[in-house]
């Protein structure tokens, strides 16, 4: 474990390195194209640095587990020809495409501030988060450099490196992950941006559908229930005029208008299970699930983890969706069973459902799958189909923000916690037992030591000041995290 | 015949109590609520209990679950349960504890007064009456089930009116069979289906449902 964060360590503070010459590189290039006109160089160092980021992000992501969006506007879409087949760009025309392409492209990279933030990730890396995880592993050069020079202080160092890389080390792999997400992934502006995009086009969706939907209602009432209820109506009122006249007739009737309302209340209750099932109003989406798979003509299993019960309008979208899925299973898949399965990660909802058909279903065709998907989107959901030739078929439907889980903000004690916590290293050991150890040894070696520095009156207070110092650092970290750690637990709770 | 109600529309439990007292039934407690509708089936221990699926406070499943809750106190307690749409769910979990004694209609049976008694009076005295929508979904879901398959169309007409809960005779009646004719039938579906044979015409419909029941 320690070794793994030693070597992951000494891995990404080299790719930092790599980034700084892709920073320099990039500099180079950008100088280029904006003091000598070299334009056409500048998409290819964006192109450069983002592939370089890019590699950051999954780096942060597979070894700190910290998820990176990227933060990068959408990609221009290509200029489209007037209709006498030239191209306008601003107040020049041109015969080809090729230049306001070229011209959109470069207003694109050059605008978007995740350009920017990237060259300075790179900049900054080998000092930031790469120092930061790399540091076990830089200790360990030293330590092996000094030893090999024929100085026994070496062995101090590499001892200091097993510390760092045996309690330090895997938290620095982490930190490496936040870092790097505060300066690469998007900010809140360009996040709120293209949530506004999505949103207003899942709005307009949502209206769209919602008033079919009314519309289909409505006239399912006119024409069935409404329709037959009055028909009950006109046969109870002839009933009543043949009462006395013709007793056995109005019998008749009457036995003819109980037949017509069972059917009116046959048809209502069908219309209700397509407006909202009874059993989600009345169980919750696992269920609803369970009920569905019990009328599904599939060997259906089902396996619910949920924390709890969901937003209504939530529920009612995620099991229509997995509704909609079945029946295109049963229709289309040929599949003999099938399997559903809710689970919940963090505040994500995700279901799966999966049959051993054949496969070969096709997102893009038919409308059932896109009306799920537009469905979906309202709650920023999206559904991920796998369907290999030969089966079996998988549909993922992930839901963000399905759960409500509340998340600690970012307080001045987490601040204080995460420094205490990062720093407390250095003036504990460096500066304090290590210089006390040289100081008692009497070697000449004076290195940082900061106190092996001063003057002799003042070295045992400083070795000692520095010790009071980490103690007090390390204690105060401690105690903010059990403070922290006892607040999430109430807040579970 | 002692018989609670629980029932939230006015309108309707009045008319559920008129048609039971109309046929001679004792109505000895009709709530509107889940919590009381389980303090009355506890201390009133009813002959049977008449029992819509929602109520108030929560209503959602509030009669069920109450009634789930009482069976468990006072095991065997016939219930019958009414509600505006049946699911096979529900009936799996009211036939869970295998005890019979167990009701569960469609609210539109109540058209019927004499069938609708009698379905009262038959999970009284311990047996079931399942609603033909259930059964029919029972059986649309074992569509692939292989033994089911095998049957012939008589049989699968007698096995769901048996699943029903009916009796030999009744059943007999109903399909203008003689009642050994109906007897050779249900024999013929228990070898199809597998199933030990028992005269008990309630152990026989709970074997039934539970080989439905088990997908």
């Amino acid at each position: 474990m320690a070794v793994r964060a030693l070597v992951t360590g000494a891995v990404l503070y080299c790719v930092a390195v790599l980034g700084q010459l892709v920073a320099v590189v990039a500099l180079v290039g950008t100088v280029l194209s904006s003091v000598l006109g070299l334009v056409f160089l500048f998409p290819s160092v964006v192109r450069l640095t983002r592939r370089m980021t890019r590699l950051n992000r999954r780096l942060a992501h597979e070894w700190s587990g910290v998820e990176i969006d990227e933060p990068y506007l959408p990609e221009p879409p290509p200029p489209v020809p007037l209709p006498d087949g030239w191209y306008r760009d601003g107040r020049s025309l041109y015969r080809t495409p090729r230049i306001p392409a070229f011209n959109r492209r470069l207003s694109w990279l050059l605008k978007d501030p995740a350009t920017w933030r990237d060259f300075g990730f790179l900049w900054a890396d080998m000092w930031a988060g790469g120092l930061v995880a790399g540091a076990p592993a830089i200790l360990v050069v030293i330590g092996v450099v000094q030893l090999a020079g024929g100085g026994l202080i070496g062995l101090l160092w590499l001892a200091l490196a097993l510390g760092a890389a045996r309690w330090y080390a895997p938290w620095a792999v982490r930190t490496y992950g936040v870092i790097a997400r505060v300066m690469l992934g998007s900010t809140e502006k360009a996040r709120l941006a293209q949530q506004v995009n999505r949103l207003a086009k899942a709005r307009t969706d949502v209206v769209d559908s919602q008033a079919a939907e009314l519309r289909r209602i409505e006239r399912d009432l006119h024409d069935g229930a409404q329709a037959r209820l009055v028909a009950v109506g006109m046969t109870i009122g002839a009933a009543e005029e043949l009462m006395e006249s013709d007793p056995v007739a109005a019998k008749a009737l009457l036995a003819k208008a109980r037949d017509a309302s069972s059917t009116a209340l046959q048809e209502l209750r069908q219309l209700v299970r397509g407006i909202h099932p009874p059993v989600l109003a009345e169980r919750g989406l696992g269920d609803a699930l369970r009920a569905l798979a019990l009328d599904t003509p599939l060997r259906t299993h089902v396996t619910v983890e949920l924390p709890g019960r969901l937003d209504a309008p939530l529920e009612s979208a995620a099991y229509f969706a997995v509704s909609e899925l079945l029946t295109n299973v049963v229709r289309h898949s040929g599949a003999t069973q099938a399997w559903i399965d809710v689970s919940s990660a963090a505040d994500k909802l995700r279901i799966t459902v999966t049959d051993d058909g054949h496969g070969g279903a096709d997102a893009s065709r038919g409308t059932g799958l896109a009306g799920i998907e537009r469905r979906l989107g309202a709650f920023d959901g999206v559904l991920a189909l796998n369907s290999p030739v030969g089966g079996p078929t998988t549909a993922v439907i992930e839901l963000p923000r399905a759960l409500q889980i509340e998340r600690p903000p970012l307080t001045w004690k987490t601040v204080t916690m995460g420094i205490c916590w990062s720093l407390c290293w250095i003036p504990l050991f460096p500066q304090g037992f290590v210089a006390m150890i040289l100081k008692l040894v009497g070697l000449k070696e004076k290195s940082w030591f900061l106190a092996l520095h001063m003057p002799p009156s003042l070295q045992w207070p400083t070795i000692i000041g520095m010790i009071l110092l980490g103690t007090g650092m390390l204690a105060t970290a401690a105690t903010l995290s059990a403070q922290l750690r006892k607040a999430n637990e109430v807040a579970c709770a | 015949m002692r018989v609670v109600i629980a029932e939230d529309l006015h309108l309707l439990r009045e008319g559920l109590v008129h048609l039971l007292r109309a046929h001679g039934l004792d109505v000895v407690a009709a709530v509107d609520s889940g919590p009381e509708l389980l303090e009355a089936l506890v201390t009133e221990r009813p002959d049977v209990a008449v029992v819509d699926v929602r109520l108030p406070p929560t209503f959602t499943d509030e009669g069920l679950q109450a009634a789930l809750a009482a069976r468990k106190r006072v095991p065997g307690l016939p219930v019958l349960v009414l509600s505006q749409h049946v699911e096979q769910l529900y009936a799996r979990e009211l036939l869970a504890d295998g005890s019979g004694g167990i009701g569960y209609l469609l609210k539109d049976r109540v058209f019927n007064g004499e069938q609708f008694i009698d379905a009262v009076r038959r999970v009284a005295a311990g047996g079931t009456a399942m609603d033909p929508e259930v059964i029919a979904k029972l059986l649309a879901s074992n569509a692939r089930n292989e033994p089911v398959g095998r049957l012939t169309p008589r049989e699968r007409e007698v096995l769901e009116l048996m699943a029903e809960g009916r009796s030999n005779a009744a059943i007999g009646q109903r399909l203008f069979l003689s009642e050994s004719a109906v007897g050779k039938h249900t024999a013929n579906i228990f070898a199809k289906l597998d199933l030990a044979p028992s005269d008990d015409d309630n152990r026989r419909v709970l074997a039934v449902l539970a080989f439905l029941n088990d997908k």
